[in-house]
């Protein structure tokens, strides 16, 4: 077989399909980075609780409250489309029906997201001291 | 008065292109010559005068009869039948053949469909994507001896997979697929297609052997429904809904 060429184009301006694809692996790939540093920071409970109130309090800093906003989001965004993948698994009939299927699994995303912003964004804010 | 043939249908041509006849399009088209310039690539611009109800193709010929005879594309049909001027255009696969100028001017980008190797500008070498074909046993395999007269199938029997049936071969949805892309053994949606149109046909009975093939680590689990073949389709088969049929199918074989 000949060796493909690796070149730059354009964009491939796909289906809603292409982006919710690629937002679920990056979605994927934070929240596994996440998990190993909550390993790492509850392991420390083995080392008496000093030693893990001073690691946790990290999670205290406004950056690191922002940081949780966004893994609450990927988790949200990541459960949200699976749930979509699984449907399209089981029921290929359902495929036909892809885009309001996806603009519902959006809108439930958005949904979600406007309180746990309005919680967790507002404790960045206080953090800031801009609240 | 008379009037004459030529004058009417001049008339009636000049009224469908619309009041203002031509219309300026500029072509943005991605080279490739590795004997005249190496593995590097590159863009060319034309500036020409089209017809706004002319295809994309009749514009890429304007550019190789008339402005750079060196522009190497690859047509047979002209009709959106023979599938063999899939380009990106924009961004999306499509046939050059579809495609018509009005939807595209002012300006259009066109490129080689991706995933393949490319050996001149718009021109591809198709092998990988038929190596992928061929690994689907794409033909009927009944082994119940000749029947005395054809295999009678019924009017639902023919629906069933009806849709798979109007591929084309034009490698618009395997090469729109960011798997195949990344991953050189996906079989990609066309064979799956392919694979559909006889799985699902009550003549055969190569169901199982296909399944199994489809079953591999190359096969049909590599799909994660991005939707970018059925999008990309210019025969507007649902190829997701068929490849999500066949893993169906293979799931429930196992149980």
């Amino acid at each position: 077989m000949a060796k493909r060429r690796a070149d730059v184009g354009t964009l491939y301006r796909g289906s809603p399909g292409q982006w919710s694809w690629l937002a679920h692996r990056v979605t994927g790939v934070a929240i596994i980075l996440f998990l190993f540093v909550h390993v790492v920071d509850t392991a420390v409970v083995g080392w008496g609780p000093e030693a893990y109130e001073r690691v946790s309090s990290v999670y205290h800093n406004w950056f690191v409250l922002l940081l949780e906003l966004g893994l609450v989001a990927a988790v949200l965004f990541h459960a949200l489309n699976g749930l979509k993948i699984m449907v399209f698994d089981f029921w290929p009939s359902t495929v036909r029906h892809m885009r309001p299927i996806s603009a519902a699994t959006t809108l439930v995303f958005v949904l979600a997201m406007v309180p746990i912003v309005w919680i967790m964004g507002g404790s960045v804010l206080e953090k800031l001291g801009w609240l | 008065m008379a009037t004459d043939v030529g004058d009417v249908l001049e008339t009636s041509d000049r009224r469908r292109a619309g009041a203002s006849g031509k219309v300026t399009l500029t072509l943005r088209i991605r080279r490739y010559n590795p004997e005249l310039r190496g593995e590097e690539s590159w863009w060319d611009e034309f500036t020409i005068q089209a017809d706004p109800n002319d295809r994309l193709l009749d514009a890429l010929h304007e550019v190789k009869w008339h402005h750079d005879g060196t522009l190497a594309l690859r047509r047979s049909c002209a009709h959106g039948i023979c599938g063999s001027d899939a380009v990106m255009v924009n961004g999306r696969n499509r046939l050059a053949c579809k495609v018509l100028v009005r939807d595209i001017a002012p300006k259009a980008t066109v490129e080689p469909i991706r995933g393949l190797p490319v050996l001149k500008d718009l021109i591809v070498d198709m092998e990988p994507f038929f190596e992928g074909y061929r690994s689907v046993l794409p033909y009927l395999i009944n082994d119940e001896g000749e029947p005395d007269r054809e295999r009678l199938q019924s009017p639902e029997e023919r629906q069933r997979y009806d849709d798979t049936t109007k591929c084309i071969l034009c490698a618009c949805c395997t090469t729109s697929c960011p798997i195949f892309w990344g991953d050189e053994g996906y079989v990609g949606p066309a064979a799956i297609v392919q694979a559909h149109r006889f799985i699902f046909d009550s003549r055969d009975r190569g169901a199982r052997e296909r399944l199994q093939i489809l079953a591999d680590k190359t096969g049909v689990f590599r799909c994660r429904t991005t939707f970018n073949c059925t999008d990309a389709c210019p025969r507007g088969i649902e190829v997701t809904k068929a490849i999500q049929e066949v893993k169906r199918e293979i799931l429930l074989d196992r149980f």
